[in-house]
């Protein structure tokens, strides 16, 4: 009896939380027919919202994927002073709004930021531009890979990677063969997380883009401003490719997750 | 190749795991390293393999010093108590990579891989993952790694710590074996006595972070040096300040002068001897070991009060009793 109060609470809440509101987005957009969703997709502005959203994870993914590792490494295989700070400033972006993230950006590369006189002599635009929205992505998508990575680091121990040491493998040659096959899973876990985040990043990248169509505008700051200009069917299209990529993959992790050296 | 550790100390903040060790093995030999645990012998192993550095102290492999060499340059071979099996690597792919490191020819891997799985006979196993083995196979397929580059020493750290009885058995047997074939350098580290007995040409007992005593199984038995080698390899009682072995204890039914006043607590009779277990009137356990004929013959019983008696004991200076 009670192992099915647990499940059925279990699945109750998944509805009610997250698949109600994912298949009213779903109705919505077919709603008067593919043909509108697919109109209000393919508009030049829409098209270049992706784009933008698309470079930004591709700037930032890559970037916060060596970081995480390389920060899970040092957290884990290595004793220095600080190293309990390092951990929890990982964390920090977790606990910080996205908001006040765009804001300290101002603080600094504004007209009247540590670095934003030098820029602005040096004409580099970096507020209402891209490299602001890269950086405040960079900021906000920055410890799933770490935390992803450090209790897997923790469980496999430095065994094997004594082991690697002591048949000949240099440090460069240990981490490419040993450690990073060991840990491939958490990081692909990782990169699914922060993938997400970089496409779903609003607050901050709001804050710090300008919003301006057709140049500094993300897919979802489209969504917004679709929404604001009274166009639900483009609102909720853009919506449901957003959605459509989280499924799509968290689905292909589970499909290509192999079980062979599972224990 | 001959393995020299002079003068080794090495401190992990307060604690003192080594103090001012030196050994000596022989090149061909196969060494124990017995001691209980926090006695320093794998700190002094993975000293030797690279994966420690020492504070004080050098290390010589055949002669070069290799105290600074990097653990990859030292060419030693280790098997860890847990195994370290690459658990994303069959078993082949497991054994050839320190070959595939040094880059060597594929033809020349694979003939190297299936030379060693059949020593370690393990060839019907060369596609599997370490994960569907068992304990004793994941060990010897550990060995065959750590053999495949041609090591100048093999160093094992606990290496059956972690098997059931009957396959530890086994494979002490076999790694005898396996050393009589092989021929190279060994040293293996055990908290068992009997391990290290049964398998060692040479012992380094150690306690607390110094070396007790060096010899053979013969000498460690018959000469221990000190107090904790008399009772950390086979079994000893203590009289006051005399130490005996339980086979150099005689009991007879009636006082007699230098006897010590016991009651039985024990019999057991399996195998080759029997084993009497006493408690003495000051409370001491004491064991005494006799054939089963004897003691048939003396037809003693459980809760009898008998006295026993050293026929051969030992006294070591500086154990706190006074002079013998």
């Amino acid at each position: 009896m009670r192992r099915y109060l647990l499940r059925g609470t279990a699945i109750l809440y998944l509805l009610v939380v997250l698949l109600g509101p994912l298949s009213m987005v779903f109705w919505r957009t077919f709603e008067n027919g593919a043909g509108d969703a697919w109109a209000a997709l393919t508009t030049p502005e829409t098209i270049h919202a992706f784009k933008v959203t698309i470079v930004i994870a591709l700037i930032a993914v890559p970037l916060n994927t060596a970081f995480g590792v390389v920060c899970a490494l040092a957290i884990v295989r290595q004793g220095f002073p600080g190293k309990g700070i390092v951990n929890a400033l990982v964390d920090l972006p977790l606990a910080l709004s996205p908001v006040v993230v765009g804001l300290s950006l101002f603080l600094l590369y504004g007209q009247d930021g540590w670095f934003g006189g030098w820029l602005h002599r040096h004409d580099v635009q970096v507020l209402f531009a891209l490299p602001a929205m890269v950086l405040v992505t960079i900021f906000v998508s920055l410890p799933f890979v770490a935390r992803e990575v450090v209790p897997t680091l923790r469980e496999i121990g430095d065994e094997q990677e004594q082991a690697a040491r002591t048949l000949g493998a240099s440090g460069w040659q240990t981490f490419w063969r040993v450690t990073l096959p060991s840990i491939r899973w958490a990081v692909v876990y990782g990169v699914v997380l922060t993938t997400a985040r970089c496409l779903g990043e609003y607050g901050a990248v709001a804050v710090v883009s300008g919003r301006i169509e057709g140049q500094t505008e993300t897919a979802t700051l489209r969504v917004e401003e679709r929404y604001q200009n009274f166009d639900l069917a483009g609102a909720y299209a853009i919506s449901l490719v957003l959605a459509a990529i989280a499924v799509l993959v968290l689905v292909g992790m589970t499909v290509i997750k192999p079980r062979e050296e599972a224990i | 190749m001959s393995i020299h550790a002079r003068k080794i100390s090495k401190r992990f903040g307060d604690f003192v795991a080594l103090d001012d060790v030196s050994i000596e093995v022989q090149s061909g030999s196969l060494t124990a390293l017995l001691g209980p645990s926090g006695s320093g012998k794998s700190t002094l192993l993975r000293i030797i393999a690279g994966l420690e550095y020492a504070d004080q102290g050098e290390v010589l492999i055949s002669g070069e010093d290799a105290t600074a060499t990097r653990p990859q340059d030292r060419n030693v071979g280790f098997v860890f108590q847990h195994y370290a099996a690459f658990k994303h690597m069959t078993v082949r792919e497991n054994i050839a990579f320190g070959l595939k490191i040094r880059k060597r020819p594929k033809a020349e891997i694979a003939d190297a891989v299936d030379e060693l799985l059949q020593l370690v006979q393990l060839e019907a196993f060369g596609h599997r993952y370490p994960a569907q083995l068992s304990g004793g196979q994941r060990q010897r397929m550990a060995l065959a790694r750590a053999l495949a580059p041609n090591p100048r020493v093999l160093l094992l750290d606990e290496p059956f710590g972690a098997l059931d009885a009957r396959v530890r058995t086994e494979l002490r047997e076999w790694l005898r074996r396996l050393h009589e074939a092989v021929h190279v350098t060994t040293i293996f580290v055990t908290h068992d006595q009997a391990e290290a007995m049964d398998v060692a040409s040479q012992i380094v007992v150690m306690n607390q972070g110094r070396v007790e005593q060096v010899g053979d199984p013969t000498q460690l038995y018959d000469e221990p040096a000190t107090e904790f080698v008399m009772q950390f390899v086979g079994e000893a009682n203590r009289l006051g300040d005399r130490w005996v072995r339980p086979h150099d204890l005689e009991v007879v039914g009636v006082p007699v002068p230098d006897g010590v006043e016991a009651q039985i607590e024990r019999i057991t009779r399996y195998g080759f001897d029997a084993r009497i277990e006493l408690v003495s009137a000051d409370g001491d356990p004491l064991l005494v070991q006799l054939t089963r004929e004897l003691l048939e013959q003396l037809e003693l019983e459980r809760g009898q009060i008998v006295w026993v008696v050293a026929q051969r004991d030992r006294t070591f200076a500086g154990s706190g009793y006074g002079p013998a």
